[in-house]
């Protein structure tokens, strides 16, 4: 962190005017953003660092000795973590799918000209607006329930039983809830990689007697790629971190059927008081998201500095 | 002109296929927007109506839900409002000259300090929650609002500086390098170039920090309680209703998530690219 150094290297052919009073530094502008940066993130993670190698319990804060790894190994040799784990690989994964595949053909959908397609695309990002917690709410109470819900009706105007969609299908329901909220998102995104493809290309396949099928193979999914990764990248790393929805509608339940990550670190945490686990737990899903952040890095700084370029 | 004919039955079938792939975009649209018309639509029942099997449709419209929660709804919209608000202001004070510095004085670093500042946006709060609790705690800012601007603060500093640096680029250089031969110093360029210049993205990015903050959950529910606690901590305090206060959760679902849905339909392209960093514009 050697910023505080560089200099300007923009040519300046006149030198600057003698300046008068504070003198304001191009890295006196960046240096407090950065610091707070710093000790807002960067500290606090070393301190969950330390406290993870402690047994540390808030109910007895005046013993907390040394246990080395032990809340790690604990944690990954606990079958019950596995399966929190496998929980929130599905929920994201799940997620991720259903909202690429709703959102693509949205996009698609949207990419034609149509009466009222403006106004259907600035509708459409409604769900995504929501505050989590009130998406929670709202689905469990008014649309899932099984005595009082919407869906409860509709089945039962099919002549089915109702289902108990939270009880029976916890975390199917938590994927539709939290597809419904993210489908705006790869929608838009998707869109916006869709409307930067010339139309010429698309014009000169179907001269050359493409398929419609070939056109979208061959043509606008290449072009859709980056679109694509980012949508990926940037709803990964927000579906493993997914809280408020969970915390709202299943609280982790039935049993474990809903816990992930995060609402698991939030029970040991605030619940048990059991801060050395938690920690733990809290820096190996941040390893975890790094190793995706990494990649969504690569790609977002790739494609601004090529648009600079360009 | 003798392909009339054909070309024809081919634009008919055109015509037919549109006008389905239409209705179909309708539909789905439809199906994403009923959760919330039917959220919008029980505030207004009584909550017998909006507890009712088979669900009421057709109903004379009633205020009182939003009167009976307006009392609880007040405070934590004061709430919201301050640590949205004070949260933006100060990601902007501090924000603006860094997103500046990167954008007019580019040095070899400046692509690897923009991307280290987004990269702490990765960062699972869950991985710092812990030490953050304690310090609060012992610092006396559990339940306050200062604590929970701090808070917002760090998740929409790397957002402004991101955006901030994006459309402080887009400025034609030669209007920097016109002031510099008037001997116009870094501050002059700051006030008098870039901030006036770059004003329909700041709106934008002052657009995203507000709605970002006011949907926070995971800092709201675990470092407030009862003082401090803005419209999320409230509204998951329904969260164990079981159909006794349907109608007024829905007036108070209603008034909280209105303000952001209009804001969110006027910046909505400026959404878009905000929510890619600029990847995707």
């Amino acid at each position: 962190m050697t910023t505080a150094q560089s200099l300007p290297t923009t040519t300046t052919r006149v030198p600057p005017a003698p300046k008068r009073g504070i003198r304001l530094t191009p890295a006196a502008l960046i240096w407090p953003a950065m610091l707070y940066l710093i000790l807002t993130t960067q500290v606090p993670f070393f301190m969950t660092v330390y406290y993870s190698f402690f047994r540390y319990n808030l109910v007895d804060p005046t013993s907390r000795p040394f246990i080395g790894l032990e809340n790690y190994q604990n944690l990954l040799t606990d079958p019950q973590n596995l399966r929190i784990l496998l929980n929130t690989v599905v929920l994201a994964g799940g997620t991720l799918i259903l909202t690429l595949i709703i959102g693509g053909a949205l996009a698609l959908l949207l990419n034609r000209n149509f009466l009222g397609r403006a106004l259907l695309r600035t509708l459409l990002i409604s769900s995504f607006l929501v505050m989590p917690i009130v998406t929670a709410v709202i689905w469990k109470n008014m649309l899932l329930s099984p005595t009082s819900g919407l869906f409860a009706w509709v089945s039962q105007s099919f002549g089915q039983a109702p289902v108990d969609w939270l009880g029976q299908h916890p975390m199917l329901s938590v994927i539709m809830m939290i597809t419904w909220e993210w489908t705006p998102f790869a929608a838009l995104i998707l869109l916006t990689g869709l409307q930067s493809l010339p139309d010429d290309q698309i014009e000169a396949a179907r001269l050359d007697g493409a398929s419609p099928w070939q056109e979208f193979q061959h043509i606008v999914l290449p072009h859709w790629m980056q679109a694509i990764q980012v949508v990926v990248l940037m709803e990964t790393i927000a579906l493993l971190q997914v809280y408020g929805e969970i915390y709202g509608s299943t609280s982790g339940g039935p049993g474990i059927a809903t816990t992930n990550l995060p609402y698991f670190i939030y029970q040991k945490a605030f619940a048990e008081y059991n801060i050395g686990l938690a920690s733990a737990a809290g820096v190996l899903t941040v390893i975890f998201t790094n190793i995706l952040a990494v990649y969504l890095l690569r790609l977002i700084s790739r494609t601004t500095a090529s648009n600079r370029g360009g | 002109m003798t392909t009339v004919p054909a070309s024809r039955t081919v634009s008919d079938r055109h015509r037919w296929r549109n006008i389905l792939l239409t209705l179909l975009t309708y539909l789905i649209a439809l199906a994403f927007l009923f959760p919330l018309v039917w959220m919008i639509l029980n505030a207004f029942k009584t909550e017998a109506q909006a507890f009712a099997t088979p669900p009421v449709f057709f109903f004379t419209p009633i205020l009182d839900n939003f009167q009976r929660a307006l009392p609880t709804y007040l405070p934590a919209l004061r709430n919201s409002l301050i640590a949205a608000l004070g949260s933006t202001l100060l990601a902007f004070i501090l924000g603006l000259p860094a997103a500046f510095a990167l954008a007019v004085y580019p040095t070899r670093r400046a692509q690897g300090v923009l991307t280290w500042m987004l990269s702490t946006k990765f960062m699972p709060a869950v991985g710092v929650i812990v030490p953050l609790f304690l310090l609060f705690r012992n610092l006396g800012l559990l339940d306050t609002l200062p604590g929970l601007i701090l808070m917002y603060t760090t998740m929409n500093l790397p957002l402004v500086v991101w955006m901030m640096h994006s459309y402080m680029s887009e400025i034609p250089f030669a209007i920097y390098e016109a002031a510099k031969v008037d001997g116009a110093s870094v501050a002059q360029e700051f006030f008098g170039i870039a901030l006036p210049l770059s004003m329909p993205g700041i709106a934008a990015t002052a657009l995203l920090a507000l709605i970002f903050a006011w949907n926070e959950v995971f800092f709201a529910l675990n470092l407030t309680s009862a003082d401090a606690a803005p419209l999320s901590v409230f509204i998951g305090e329904f969260k164990t209703s079981q159909g006794l206060f349907w109608a007024q959760l829905s007036a108070a679902a209603t008034l909280t998530v209105l303000p952001v849905l209009v804001f969110g339909w006027i910046a909505q392209r400026q959404l878009v690219r905000g929510l890619s960093f600029g990847a995707v514009k």
